[in-house]
């Protein structure tokens, strides 16, 4: 059983992870224009143009 | 190299320049692009936005048919923009203010993403003690479920105890009572078995209620957003801005700004915005959105004009008589508003379903106590069973089957064009019987005919010239002809009362009003073509009636306009009721005596003489080109094709019978599992299961709306 002390901190620091990442996206304002973000990647980008 | 997405969208060189992040800080003005779909749309959109000299920045958001645009400072007019999106080939609309960034949205999204990594992670812990853990690795997962658990529900759950504070406050029992007392009461004995090494802790139970209600809450409001922006892109249709005359210049200013004694300017086909008198020698207007009645009136000189009329030929000008809250259409949207206080608030299946859960949950919990006390006598037993009860009994599905159905409707029929504006409107539309239609303006438009016998010659100049009005008798011509390619014309010009003229090789051609307004004359050279102006059935009107039929409503004619022609339209569509001459009250009094005979009314129309009948009835839809009155008056606007109603009808039936499938399953679950809860049986596990699948084939079934 003492393999769980290894694997508990394990799981709950990827579980952590996910949940900073996931506030992330909330505070940057992600989920305020999924269709324009799905259609902006077939923009050429300003910067890449010679 | 260019990117082309769509077919539909020209494209240009594509330089297209994205600021980084989303909405500018800055951002000053807000722009409704009701035409954009592709990623071609946005990148010409913000390269002629920030081409412009008076924009800082401009960033569009493809989801909500929107920019934003941060100016210099000291600029407050966008109509250049507009004109420059229009160039562009993008219809653009000011709208009317720019929104505080709504954060609820989002700040509820990170209630719901905590609840939703605290209840996996305990979960994956409870997973242990239900395989087996017992003793001391039991009581280990125990209090590291604790450890995530309590600081989880103490913020993700906050929603629901601010509500449920405030309603104790005011003496009321809300559904965020028991949902409050469920969380507090399992996290709370939950605690306590764990310091004194019990067997069951209902962490998992706390933070799956948590997350389940709050994913019915986030649907709920996302829903309600979207009403809401429906509403405030509807009113950016309407114009803000008009052209007042400062001297020698016409200058746009918006409509707040026009004082009395202002002398406005008026293209042809405009809306008359306030209350005027007539400066010009004479136009005709058309006053049928606020009577019925669909013969152009003249106005000459010195003669009043109406806040809500259409200018037929024009340009004009008038002098404004009155303006703000004094104007005709304002003191008739005032009493709209009071009739609709009046019509009482519409109970919704989820208020009428919370009336009776949240007594039966508490009262069920507490008899549950109380038996539990009597025959045990013990006091850590008794609470266990209780707040196992309350847990089981919760309204977790509940708080789920209506939202979820709501979301599922309101997203297709925006899809379709149908903006639903308030949040029981579905409910109301699905129980329609009856449906009485407005005729002038919702059924039929008038129409100019080209004569069969026009030679295509004559047909090409009619489109050219057409192509340069934005008249609504053109409009319809551009609609008539439009396989008809437009002869080349110079020297256009919209003559004032008139109509329009121009040079065609040299050759004088125009398209004028007759002087009786009842039709229009095509001259080329010296040769005269008659097209006679006519009251046509709009597309799909009759399709529209006969589905309605086939559904088995009642359909019926409501009209301010004269007896013959209602009844000569009514033929057409094969209506036999038909009301005619029906003043805007003597309307209301037909849709009350229709809903004295016990029906449920649906009414559609568009006037304003149709907006208090709007009110009054049970449900009421609005074409999207009607007066802003009329749509605010409406449940629901349709853009585009009237024939969907048909469609909206059918959707409200099918999201309606969804919510009570979804309120019986839910109902199911809990009368197989409150016997077992208050006997004492329930689990964590049994509880964990129930509540899952219950939430899961609620939703499963919302999806099925269609």
């Amino acid at each position: 059983m003492n393999i769980l002390l290894v694997l508990i901190p394990c799981s709950l620091f990827l579980g952590g992870l996910a949940l900073v990442l996931f506030i992330w996206t909330i505070r940057s304002d992600q989920y305020d224009d999924p269709d324009g973000a799905a259609n902006r990647i077939l923009l050429d980008d300003p910067n890449d143009q010679g | 190299m260019s990117v082309t997405a769509c077919p539909g969208c020209a494209l240009g060189d594509s330089e297209a320049i994205s600021a980084p992040g989303n909405r500018p800080a800055d951002a000053t003005f807000e722009l409704v692009l009701p035409g954009i779909h592709c990623a071609a749309c946005i990148a010409t959109v913000e390269r002629v936005l920030n081409a412009l000299p008076e924009i800082r920045s401009a960033r569009v958001n493809l989801t909500r048919k929107r920019a934003w645009v941060a100016a210099e400072p000291g600029i407050t007019d966008p109509s250049g923009w507009i004109e420059a999106l229009a160039d562009a080939g993008y219809e653009a609309h000011e709208a009317s203010s720019v929104p505080a960034p709504d954060s609820s949205g989002s700040d509820l999204a990170l209630h719901l993403g905590i609840a939703g990594f605290a209840m996996m992670n305990v979960m994956l812990l409870s997973v242990a003690v239900w395989s087996g853990a017992a003793d001391a690795t039991r009581n280990l997962m125990y209090w590291i479920s604790a450890m995530i658990a309590l600081p989880a529900t103490a913020f993700a759950a906050q929603p629901f105890f601010r509500n449920a504070w405030a309603a104790l406050r005011a003496g009321r029992l809300a559904m965020d009572v028991p949902i409050s007392l469920a969380i507090i009461l399992a996290c709370g004995i939950s605690l306590y078995e764990t310091i004194e090494g019990g067997d069951h802790a209902w962490f998992e139970a706390a933070l799956s209620l948590t997350f389940f209600l709050l994913a019915g809450r986030y649907l709920d409001l996302r829903m309600r957003q979207s009403v809401r922006s429906a509403a405030s892109d509807l009113s950016a249709l309407e114009p803000r801005r008009v052209h007042r005359i400062e001297g020698d210049a016409r200058v746009s200013r918006p409509i707040e700004d026009i004082r009395l004694g202002d002398t406005l300017w008026l293209a042809a086909g405009a809306r008359v915005p306030v209350d005027a008198v007539l400066v010009d020698d004479q136009v005709r207007v058309d006053r049928s959105a606020l009577t019925g009645e669909s013969d152009p009136i003249a106005r000459i000189a010195g003669q009043d004009l109406v806040a809500g009329d259409v200018v037929l030929t024009g340009p004009v000008r008038i002098r404004a008589t009155a303006v703000g809250e004094d104007t005709t259409l304002r003191r008739m949207t005032r009493l709209v508003a009071i009739a609709e206080t009046a019509r009482g608030r519409y109970s919704s299946l989820a208020e009428k379903a919370a009336s009776i859960y949240t007594p039966a949950i508490h009262l069920i919990a507490l008899v549950t106590f109380i038996g539990w006390m009597a025959v045990t006598g013990d006091i850590r037993q008794s609470l266990n069973v209780a707040v196992a009860t309350l847990i089981i009994t919760c309204p977790c599905a509940l708080g789920l089957a209506i939202p979820a159905v709501s979301a599922a409707a309101t997203g297709r029929l925006y899809r379709l064009g149908c903006l639903v504006k308030s949040d029981t409107a579905l409910e109301r539309l699905a129980q329609v019987d009856t449906v009485v239609f407005d005729k002038t303006g919702t059924l039929t438009r008038q129409e100019l005919v080209v004569p069969g016998d026009m030679p295509t010659d004559a047909r090409q100049v009619l489109r050219g010239l057409a192509n340069a009005s934005d008249h609504p008798l053109s409009r319809g011509l551009r609609a008539t002809l439009r396989d008809v390619t437009p002869a080349a014309l110079n020297g256009l010009a919209e003559l004032p009362g008139k109509g329009i003229g121009a040079l065609r090789n040299g050759q004088p051609v125009s398209l004028f009003a007759a002087d009786d307004g009842r039709a229009s004359i095509l001259s080329i050279g010296e040769t005269r073509y008659v097209l006679d102006r006519t009251e046509r059935t709009v597309p799909g009107a009759t399709q529209l009636i006969t589905r309605l039929r086939g559904m088995g409503m009642d359909v019926s004619l409501l009209t301010g306009d004269a007896e013959d022609r209602a009844i000569r339209i009514g033929d057409e569509l094969g209506i036999s009721r038909v009301w005619a001459s029906v003043p805007a009250d003597g309307k209301v009094q037909v849709v009350k005596a229709l809903r004295a005979e016990g029906r449920n009314v649906l009414m559609v129309g568009d006037g304003l003489n149709d907006a208090a009948a709007l009110t009054a009835a049970n449900a009421s839809i609005a074409p999207g080109h009607a007066l802003d009155i009329s749509r605010n008056a409406a449940d629901a606007v349709v853009t585009g094709d009237i024939g969907m109603i048909a469609d909206v009808l059918r959707l409200a039936t099918s999201a309606r019978r969804r919510m009570l499938e979804n309120l019986l399953i839910s109902a199911g679950y809990n009368v197989v599992a409150i016997p077992l809860a208050v006997l004492g049986f329930a689990s964590p596990l049994m509880a964990a299961v129930a509540m899952s699948t219950s939430s899961i084939t609620v939703t499963l079934n919302a999806l099925r709306t269609r």
